[in-house]
């Protein structure tokens, strides 16, 4: 039902862990439905310098988690706040309808947590 | 490698491996003795009487009468036949009233969901947080229009073991219908219909070491239900068309191999699988009852992580399990067995199913152990929830 690729970033997840020292973190999901991630970013020069995921969630989650991340890191932040959950699963060479929903929280997560490193931006510049 | 090593297969629940002795059994009537048992010439005489071998070994084995045995496709149709059968019947005596569990499994819960549209009103009785009904609260449950009781013998998920001789007594002194889904455990749990005072039972071949598509209702003599399948005068009048020869003589062969010691041995085999979980895994719950419980089950909650991929990491090694998690349903929907017994949903999105056979050996049981640690402990690194 997985296609290799959602296999390969199942079985060796990259960028998971926490960043101690996140300029932004972002969190979607709950526990009761089965997913949650919370993804930290560092910020340098509008750049995602560095990206780190910790996903609770099925093999799908896990994967777009991970892929997601490859993606993001790199990207100026207006290229990141564009990403998508096609986009994610386009790379993974396609998901199980059922487990769109994963990978939409993947980017929801990413984009959380840019949300979050521009609200502490703001309240810096006051 | 994959491939290289042997697979070891902890998914007996779902379908078991058929024992080679049964495929002797039913390879000469695919063949050889292939002719209809309905027909009268003497070529026929072979299948006829496999099929009356089966039936007897078979009620030997519930302690029924053979004529009291209808064979069928497996355990979805039987379930089906009963209910339905049952409550074409009553309805024509003015009563619309079924009593099960909220534990059932799909193939009586969906058709009690069927029943209800057709005009029958259905108690689903609640369980414990073992997984055990309620005899006062069934017995309160029954009404003058109730017809026909439904509870499970043992439980697929979590294997709890229902006292079926109570609720047995219970309804026959209420003179109500008692019928048991025995899928799980016939041949893994000694069942006595007369003792137990049982007016149906569903039992099906492809969990017992036999072929897949043949099944059987115990139908107590004097229990008028209605058929559903019409046709020809096959099973007595009770269910139409050809049966399946080869089928029935591999279902009447794994219940003749069926030994009470294979019991003794998944039990030891399942109380050490789970001592081993225990005493190695941190946060990690045994679903259901530990008495009680049928040989075969083991179902583990591992906290903080999800069920789907404890199973695909398993997969990766070969070892093939199921789950109770969400994820990895079609309908995304958890366990609604292990919802019912009061956990939370995250705990329910960790659990995994073990079922052992008899021929599931120790060696294959510390290699799932062994695997299981390193696995568990991998996920629960990636996991928001796992406590630092």
């Amino acid at each position: 039902m997985y296609t290799e690729k959602v296999m390969k970033h199942f079985k060796e997840p990259k960028n998971f862990g926490e960043i101690e020292d996140a300029d932004g973190v972002g969190e979607v999901g709950n526990p009761k439905c089965g997913d949650m991630m919370y993804c930290y970013i560092k910020v340098r020069k509008n750049i995602i310098e560095d990206i780190k995921i910790k996903t609770f969630g099925c093999v799908s989650a896990i994967a777009t988690s991970s892929m997601m991340t490859e993606m993001a890191k790199g990207m100026t932040l207006e290229e990141a706040e564009k990403l998508t959950r096609d986009e994610v699963a386009e790379a993974l060479e396609g998901l199980p309808p059922i487990k769109m929903h994963c990978s939409n929280l993947a980017v929801d997560a990413l984009h959380r947590a840019i949300l979050d490193y521009k609200n502490k931006s703001k309240s810096k510049e006051k | 490698m994959p491939g290289e090593r042997k697979m070891i297969y902890l998914d007996n629940g779902a379908t078991t491996k058929v024992d080679e002795r049964v495929l002797d059994e039913m390879i000469p009537y695919f063949t050889e003795h292939y002719g209809n048992p309905s027909s009268i010439y003497s070529f026929s005489k072979k299948p006829r009487q496999a099929i009356e071998k089966a039936r007897k070994i078979i009620s030997g084995k519930l302690n029924a009468n053979p004529d009291e045995i209808i064979l069928t496709s497996g355990g979805s149709e039987t379930d089906n036949l009963a209910l339905r059968g049952a409550a074409i019947y009553a309805k024509n005596n003015g009563k619309t009233h079924i009593i099960t569990t909220v534990i059932e499994h799909h193939a009586i819960l969906n058709t009690c969901r069927a029943l209800e549209k057709e005009g029958f009103s259905v108690t689903y009785l609640k369980v414990d947080n073992e997984g055990f009904i309620n005899l006062d609260e069934l017995e309160k449950a029954i009404r003058d229009d109730t017809f026909l009781v439904s509870i499970m013998h043992a439980n697929n998920e979590i294997g709890t073991i229902q006292d079926i001789s109570a609720i047995g007594k219970l309804c026959r002194g209420k003179r109500v219908y008692f019928h048991t889904d025995a899928v799980q455990s016939f041949t893994k749990v000694p069942i006595d219909v007369v003792e137990m005072n049982i007016d149906m039972l569903s039992i099906a071949s492809h969990k017992i070491h036999g072929p897949k598509g043949v099944g059987a209702l115990y139908l107590r003599k004097g229990v008028r239900i209605a058929n559903l399948i019409t046709g020809g005068s096959q099973e007595n009048n009770r269910r139409a068309g050809t049966e399946n020869v080869p089928g029935i003589a591999g279902f009447g062969k794994a219940v003749e191999l069926a030994k009470p010691e294979h019991i003794e041995k998944m039990i030891k085999l399942r109380d050490y699988m789970i001592k081993q979980i225990e005493d190695s895994i941190p946060d990690a719950k045994l679903n259901g009852p530990r008495q009680k419980r049928l040989c075969n089950n083991i179902n583990i909650g591992f906290r903080y992580i999800e069920g789907e991929g404890i199973l695909m990491s398993l997969d990766m090694e070969g070892i093939c399990v199921s789950t109770g998690s969400a994820c990895s349903s079609k309908s995304l929907d958890p366990s609604h067995v292990l919802m019912s017994l009061g956990l939370k949903h995250e705990e329910v999105h960790g659990s995994i199913r073990f079922t052992i056979s008899r021929f599931t050996e120790k060696e294959e049981i510390d290699f799932t152990v062994e695997k299981l640690k390193g696995i568990i402990e991998h996920l629960r690194k990636l996991s928001p929830l796992t406590p630092r």
